[in-house]
């Protein structure tokens, strides 16, 4: 199964959001379009990013590094990277890797959007 | 032992083919079904970073994926084509010994990919060798059901 992703913008409490929701796939062959996805996002000027995560079926350390790349680019501009994941087995390579101190991750987008820590 | 061989051009698009083709021989052999995702995601991983490594070092020789089917275990070795000193140092320091430049983010990604392998499978070997490296992971299976 391919990626698939399409972005919405969302308001919250602490300003607008960008939800980007992510399904499918996200290895070595489809990461470099999240990142791309995640670059223009923020040339475009969106700096407080969501990531929805619960589509995705597999995700491995290229699809790490472009989420870490997303948090850098984010952290430039004084912005921010949520995840929302519920799912073990992706939890658990985000856990093994030791990002689960790196991303702030959510049960729901709601949940996400509204975070303003 | 029964034995099952893949060997793809050094693509991207090809690790997940070599995922699935790992996942389906694992699950054949007697792998339990909640260790699948853990196979999947470690044989891509050495795949990946098998595949980073022809195309930063220019090599056009085929990535390969051996699965290795034993009374009680699952093996699979994933093979490089990329010289190594072959003194069995570990894979990320042979190529930044070797340049002598700065970390690279193809270095950082090369030691996620290491980083992912040696925390999901227990039973792991990274070999280096003037012909290539090898990475050699092994799961436990349990004794084979009648098959389907």
């Amino acid at each position: 199964m391919d990626l698939s992703l399409s972005t919405r913008n969302v308001s919250g409490p602490g300003g607008d959001r960008t939800v980007v929701e992510v399904g499918g796939e996200i290895d070595v062959y489809t990461a470099p379009k999240l990142r791309e996805q995640l670059v223009e996002l923020v040339n475009d000027g969106s700096y407080h990013l969501v990531v929805d995560m619960e589509g995705v079926d597999f995700l491995d350390s290229t699809g790490l590094g472009v989420l870490v790349g997303g948090l850098k680019r984010v952290r430039a501009h004084e912005g921010s990277l949520r995840l929302v994941c519920n799912q073990e087995r992706i939890l658990k390579i985000f856990r093994i890797t030791g990002l689960t101190k790196v991303f702030p991750i959510h049960t729901t987008v709601d949940e996400a959007v509204a975070a303003t820590d | 032992m029964p034995t099952v061989e893949l060997r793809f051009s050094a693509q991207p698009e090809h690790v997940r083919t070599a995922r699935l083709v790992a996942a389906a021989v694992a699950r054949r052999a007697g792998v339990d079904e909640a260790v699948l995702d853990e196979v999947r995601l470690a044989v891509g991983e050495a795949c990946s970073r098998a595949v980073g490594l022809h195309r930063s070092h220019d090599i056009t020789a085929p990535v390969t994926v051996v699965l290795i089917e034993e009374e009680k275990a699952f093996s699979i070795e994933v093979g490089d084509a990329v010289p190594g000193p072959g003194d069995n140092t570990s894979l990320p320091g042979r190529f930044r010994g070797a340049g002598g430049g700065p970390e690279t983010d193809a270095d950082s990604e090369d030691e996620m990919g290491l980083a992912v392998i040696s925390g999901l499978v227990d039973d792991v070997e990274v070999r280096s060798a003037t012909d290539g490296g090898v990475i050699r992971m092994s799961w436990p299976t349990t004794p084979a059901v009648v098959a389907p």
